[in-house]
């Protein structure tokens, strides 16, 4: 994939996005090669069969995942996020967060820059920690995506559930620590 | 059945959000739905090893080591190795999920396999030093390393309390 047609991404991305590949891809090979030789050439199969249908399950999910994320970053304006996940936006903007985190797609290439740019934009720190972990345990698009066709849809709603109130535990907590640490430093 | 409904909903919010970039400039449109799909095309041979190696790597797991130190009985304990186990799963798309799912059916405890899940969301290693350390500001990524240090066991004992689906 050498047609850099999204020429805005910066280089070292696509440089540690085949590195870390390239480490998966050893571990797999490990893998595959100790099931052959452990459980024989019929398990190997079956086990690339059933992966195999997995995967074109996903496909279309993810297609429209990725269309999902970069509508969004077009259609979002950036001054409406800083001004609802401000710094000054107290515990609305953990909550409002928690939201974004909850309905935005898009794996980690996409919420880390979307984060950064939080960040950037004058966002509160504790907000933007808040987005990350509410899109890691609650974000819709990644429990359909990715964890419904390994769990169940039981299973990962108990597993929701269960997760509900924790992005705005760590995005509170996270105000907490800065709070602490800034007190400390700046006493005469 | 579900699947087929969640992939109907999911196109339907692509078409509409494709229509209000339409409706600025078709030009944004056609731009941006390349853009998506040029994602996808890169996305595409890591989720392939990450889904396809991932039932090697779960069909690799000792089972009865599985159970033995992550079953209903291990408690407290199994909820701290299931944590660190995550933490240093590979953060690939699909890795930790299918790891999760093999343990669970090799007799790990539900509440266990959430805090292992759920610390490889939140901490993952190989992707917290390849995409999280680049692209945000270090100070950040410590403060909410720290921050959410207790998740893991918070999501364990949540599921606890609700009991079993």
């Amino acid at each position: 994939m050498n047609e850099s047609a999204t020429g805005d991404q910066p280089p070292r991305r696509r440089k540690t996005f085949d590195w870390s590949a390239a480490v998966i891809l050893v571990i797999v090979i490990a893998a595959a090669a100790y099931v052959y030789w452990r459980d024989g050439a019929d398990r190997f199969y079956d086990v690339a069969w059933h992966d195999f249908g997995l995967f074109g399950d996903m496909l279309p999910k993810v297609l429209a995942g990725c269309l999902i994320a970069a509508f969004l970053t077009v259609l979002l304006p950036r001054e409406v996020i800083s001004r609802w996940v401000g710094t000054d936006s107290g515990v609305k903007g953990i909550l409002i967060a928690t939201l974004a985190g909850v309905i935005l797609p898009g794996g980690p290439f996409a919420i880390f820059p979307i984060a950064g740019a939080f960040i950037a934009v004058g966002a509160d720190v504790s907000a933007a920690i808040t987005l990350i972990t509410s899109w890691t345990l609650l974000g819709i698009n990644r429990a359909v995506v990715w964890e419904m066709p390994f769990f169940g849809i039981d299973f990962v709603g108990w597993r929701t559930l269960a997760a509900l109130p924790l992005p705005v535990v760590v995005g509170l907590s996270a105000r907490m620590i800065v709070k602490a640490m800034t007190g400390y430093r700046r006493q005469p | 059945m579900i699947g087929l409904a969640i992939d109907i909903a999911l196109w339907l919010i692509v078409a509409a959000m494709a229509l209000a970039a339409a409706k600025r400039s078709g030009a944004l449109m056609r731009g941006t739905a390349r853009q998506g799909g040029l994602e996808f095309l890169q996305l595409l041979p890591r989720i392939m090893i990450g889904v396809m190696g991932s039932g090697y790597i779960a069909a690799a797991l000792p089972q009865d080591m599985v159970g033995q130190w992550l079953g209903d009985t291990s408690g407290l304990l199994g909820i701290a190795i299931a944590t660190l186990a995550g933490a240093l799963t590979p953060g690939g798309p699909v890795v930790g999920f299918a790891l999760g799912a093999a343990a669970l059916k090799g007799g790990a405890g539900a509440p266990q396999v959430i805090a292992y899940s759920t610390a490889w969301a939140l901490f993952a290693f190989p992707r917290l030093f390849i995409f999280e350390l680049p692209i945000m500001p270090v100070q950040v990524v410590w403060l909410r390393v720290v921050a959410s240090l207790p998740v893991p066991f918070l999501a364990a004992a949540a599921a606890m309390l609700l009991g079993k689906p």
